[in-house]
């Protein structure tokens, strides 16, 4: 039996035994919320055992959704554009990969005279102001209004921008697949960027992440992202712990809360291709919002201006209409 | 842009600010890095899309200073004169639409601001094929010899 699968055994009974106590446990609750704000999702990092049913339950759930590419794939130009293709490698668990939108990063790590062993399922974090949906140039990448945030692989054209900017480097591209084989295969476009989207469809329809669903012990919850971080804090506080996600990047929609620092968690985990690193991270996109202020700004500043400008034109021609008229009156 | 008592410099300015937007707007596009353009010396920040959207972010700022202080002008004494070319008119009303989707871009991305996954799509797709077509008509106007805005 292999280690994830015994300790998801092992979970799985420890919930089937408190469900069997307080049967109202068991069933997960909806994503609760009227709308009126994103949600986010809360990780204790003290419940996790890694045993990977988050992650089992994520690859069901998307299953379909993940790339069928067309080979041979159509030759790329320049000779520097290099195919990724992870059609070959669908087994893969340990990291983000276009069929793996959720991987479980594991360190052990001493604190305060103590050496735990802390697991953490990661993802996207759903950023509040994401630069995957803000910069890209192709309207692929977008936030819905219960905070998720979607790449529609339809239309992506797999530049990896949005992994370029993504302060995480989270989503994934496969190359042979999406729109770009339409248009110039060879000359633009690589594929499609593929990542988590919260399960978008479960949550619009009143259920929760199929991660969510699926882990035996409760390690993580949704809800609105102020509930949650309010929760996070009195978590953290309860734990003596720390939170990670509640300010990176200006404000995420997924808060981790563990019992050990992120620096030591980032240090015995090294972040890598495909597995996010777990540093501060500053607001990527704070300079929008001051630029887009002046953007709206000028308009109204150069419309002033040139009424000001035509009322002193104005006011110059009646002064010297009036100069003119009085020369008149003199001669 | 050519009107009745606008300064060479300002002309200038202009042209310099519309170039700079098309530049910095084609390169939100993952191309330069692809055809070696960010590897010459000195253009390597066609690279950063980050760099490049905040320059286009900039630039956008005085093309609206510009286009809006011509616009009111226009309004309040050089029509009194004469009216616009047919160039004129075609370059005004693209400007106008690529100004109404670019604010929309702005808009959608402001946090708390939802539009919609196909209302992104259709604004990022119809700035896109708007400033090609400014493009073709700047070049036409240009090599028509009808570059002026106002007729004379």
């Amino acid at each position: 039996m292999k280690r994830r699968t015994f300790l998801k055994t092992l979970g799985l009974a420890g919930a089937a035994t408190v469900a069997a106590a307080a049967p109202g446990l068991a069933a997960a609750p909806p994503a609760a919320g009227d709308g009126s704000q994103p949600l986010a999702t809360l990780f204790d990092l003290s419940k996790c055992i890694g045993c990977g049913a988050c992650v089992e339950a994520c690859r069901e759930a998307n299953a379909a959704r993940y790339p069928e590419p067309k080979k041979p794939f159509p030759p790329m130009y320049p000779s520097r554009v290099k195919v990724e293709d992870w059609s070959d490698k669908r087994d893969v668990t340990d990291r983000l990969t276009p069929y793996n939108w959720l991987f479980i990063q594991s360190a052990s790590v001493a604190y305060q005279g103590k050496t735990q062993e802390i697991h953490m399922p990661r993802r996207c974090m759903h950023c509040i102001k994401p630069p995957c949906a803000n910069l890209c140039p192709w309207g692929a990448a977008s936030k819905a209004q219960n905070g998720s945030v979607r790449i529609n692989t339809d239309i992506c054209l797999g530049g990896a921008k949005c992994k370029t900017v993504c302060p995480w480097s989270v989503p994934q591209r496969q190359t042979g697949v999406g729109l770009y084989l339409d248009i110039l295969p060879s000359l633009a476009g690589n594929g499609v960027m593929y990542k988590c989207d919260r399960c978008y469809d479960r949550v619009a329809a009143g259920g929760v992440p199929a991660c969510i669903e699926a882990c035996p012990n409760e390690v993580q919850s949704i809800g609105p992202r102020s509930e949650i971080v309010e929760k996070a804090h009195a978590l953290a506080k309860s734990m003596n712990g720390f939170i990670y996600g509640e300010t990176e990047n200006g404000g995420t929609g997924t808060l981790y809360v563990s019992p050990a620092p992120f620096e030591l968690l980032q240090a015995a985990a090294p972040p890598g291709p495909g597995r996010p690193g777990l540093a501060p991270v500053a607001d990527a996109m704070s300079f929008e919002s001051t630029l887009a202020a002046a953007a709206f700004m000028a308009p109204v500043a150069a419309v002033a201006g040139a009424f000001l400008r035509a009322a002193k034109r104005g006011q110059d021609g009646k002064n010297a209409q009036d100069a003119q008229g009085e020369r008149h009156d003199r001669s | 842009m050519t009107g009745p008592n606008v300064s060479p410099w300002t002309k200038r300015l202009f042209a310099v600010t519309v170039f700079g937007l098309g530049l910095t707007g084609v390169a939100q596009m993952p191309i330069f890095s692809r055809y070696y353009i960010a590897d010459i010396p000195g253009f390597g920040w066609l690279g950063d899309f980050v760099v490049t959207h905040i320059m286009h972010y900039v630039l956008a700022v005085a093309f609206l200073f510009l286009t809006f202080r011509f616009a009111a002008t226009y309004v309040l004494s050089w029509r009194r004169d004469s009216g616009l070319t047919t160039s004129g008119v075609v370059r005004t009303g693209l400007y106008a639409a690529l100004i109404a989707t670019g604010a929309a871009r702005m808009i959608k991305n402001f946090s708390g601001v939802y539009l919609g996954e196909w209302t992104v799509l259709v604004v990022d797709w119809t700035h896109l094929f708007l400033a090609m077509v400014l493009l073709g008509a700047v070049l036409w106007a240009r090599w028509s010899g009808r570059s002026g805005y106002m007729a004379r």
